[in-house]
């Protein structure tokens, strides 16, 4: 609780009040510190509410021709970040904290879809895998959890030929399982393995018909070592 | 289904596009911000349907420059655009984590143009409650959030709405009150804790919570 000053500082930078020194001190508090990440994620919360009170005319049309205009100049900056270990360690127990935080204020009504569930958790593998595979054949690496659940983010591949799909697996010992299908863009390809991956496995890709096959018809394009 | 979109591992160009095209009206903001991560386009062009008008009435407020606060607007959006893959980590909503940026850019800016200050921060400036095609669900929310505000003693709501959209520091604002910094540190946080608290209460009719329906 407020027992000491810092805590108190979390109105304050929820509404973007620190001075930047303030700032800096409280923003290193704030990673070690649960109960400061729970109350800042209930602030931010409200002080975002606060933006709905001014009134006034609509922006101008130009504008958002502007920012979609930016936006399409800037190549993608939007590529899911291997960031470092330590700052997923705190923003994921940020996360954790602010998400049931949300819960608890109901705030995160929203209903989210199963498929967003997903998304998420394939994000958070990628941006926090306990191991990541790199490819040999072309550019990117499988992510592995810890229980071995893993997605495969491969950039640069063509689109698969009219008829063909990529098709995943993952080979122990000698027997290929199929782990999941998808088509290639031309950019980036993020996809979740519907098998999990034991270490000392290979997770390869194939070309194969559209809809997939039992067992691979054709040799790897790329593969990974588990 | 939106599996498809979300996690969009077929269809390219053209088919791509109409499909997103067709569900972005039913995805939750922060199924949006999950297909921004991605580079769609079509989102940023829907969260800015969604977010542009409350965003620029912040930035406005906060700036009191139309130009500026299309800068400001601009740069929300880009860095939104920017850092989409980190949101998804983050868990907060979508809403909350765009006001945010928009928020912040506007104070940075604010701060480095030395603009405003002085001027009274209530309510909107005269002549600018025409705005008539703003949506019903806006001006709920608006109410709402005016109603709870409202309920707090006036020298928490004076320390609070000078800070969000005066842009002033909390030590700016010891000296502008004359108050010791503490008793504004408190006041904020004391001020803070009780909006929500007001906030969360139920409203009693149906509460316009899903965030989502900005232009319905």
């Amino acid at each position: 609780m407020e027992r000491d000053g810092i805590h108190e500082l979390t109105a304050a930078y929820a509404l973007d009040a620190l001075d930047p020194v303030d700032e800096r001190v409280y923003e290193e508090h704030l990673a070690r510190c649960a109960s400061c990440q729970e109350e800042l994620a209930g602030f931010r919360d409200v002080a975002a509410h606060l933006a709905y009170v001014p009134e006034g005319p609509s922006p101008p049309p130009a504008l958002r021709e502007r920012i979609l205009e930016r936006a399409r100049q800037e190549p993608a900056g939007n590529v899911v970040p291997f960031r470092s270990r330590r700052t997923v360690v705190w923003t994921s127990a940020a996360a954790a904290v602010a998400a049931v935080v949300a819960l608890g204020i109901g705030i995160w009504a929203a209903s989210l879809s199963r498929d967003l569930d997903r998304e998420r958790d394939t994000v958070a593998l990628l941006a926090d895998p306990a191991r990541s595979l790199e490819l040999s054949g072309a550019s990117g690496r499988v992510a592995v959890g810890d229980d071995g659940e893993a997605v495969l983010a491969v950039s640069d591949l063509p689109a698969a030929p009219s008829g063909k799909s990529y098709e995943i697996w993952v080979i122990e010992g000698k027997t290929p399982r199929r782990a999941g299908l998808f088509n290639g863009r031309d950019d980036r390809d993020v996809v979740r393995l519907s098998r999990r991956v034991p270490k000392g496995s290979v997770v390869a890709v194939t070309v194969e018909p559209k809809g997939g096959v039992d067992a691979p018809t054709t040799k790897p394009i790329f593969a990974a070592q588990a | 289904m939106a599996t498809a979109a979300l996690l969009g591992s077929n269809g390219r160009g053209y088919r791509r596009t109409h499909v997103v095209a067709r569900e972005l009206a039913y995805l939750s903001d922060e199924a949006l911000v999950a297909l921004l991560a991605r580079g769609e386009h079509g989102a940023l062009a829907e969260l800015y349907e969604r977010f542009g008008r409350v965003a620029y009435g912040l930035a406005r407020r906060i700036l009191r420059d139309d130009a500026l606060a299309e800068d400001a607007v601009q740069e929300a959006f880009l860095s939104a655009w920017r850092s989409a893959p980190r949101f998804v980590a983050e868990r907060s909503t979508a809403s909350t984590w765009l006001l945010t940026l928009v928020h912040r850019r506007a104070v940075d800016l604010v701060r480095r143009e030395e603009r405003r200050r002085g001027e009274p921060l209530h309510a909107g400036r005269e002549g600018e409650s025409a705005a008539t095609d703003e949506s019903a669900w806006l001006r709920l929310e608006r109410e709402r959030v005016q109603g709870a505000l409202r309920q707090l003693p006036d020298q928490q709501r004076e320390a609070i709405e000078l800070a969000y959209y005066g842009g002033f520091t909390q030590s700016q604002l010891a000296d502008r009150l004359g108050e010791p910094l503490g008793t504004i540190k408190s006041r904020m946080f004391t001020g803070l804790r009780r909006l929500r608290e007001l906030l969360e209460e139920p409203s009693g009719e149906e509460t316009p919570w899903s965030g989502t329906e900005s232009t319905s």
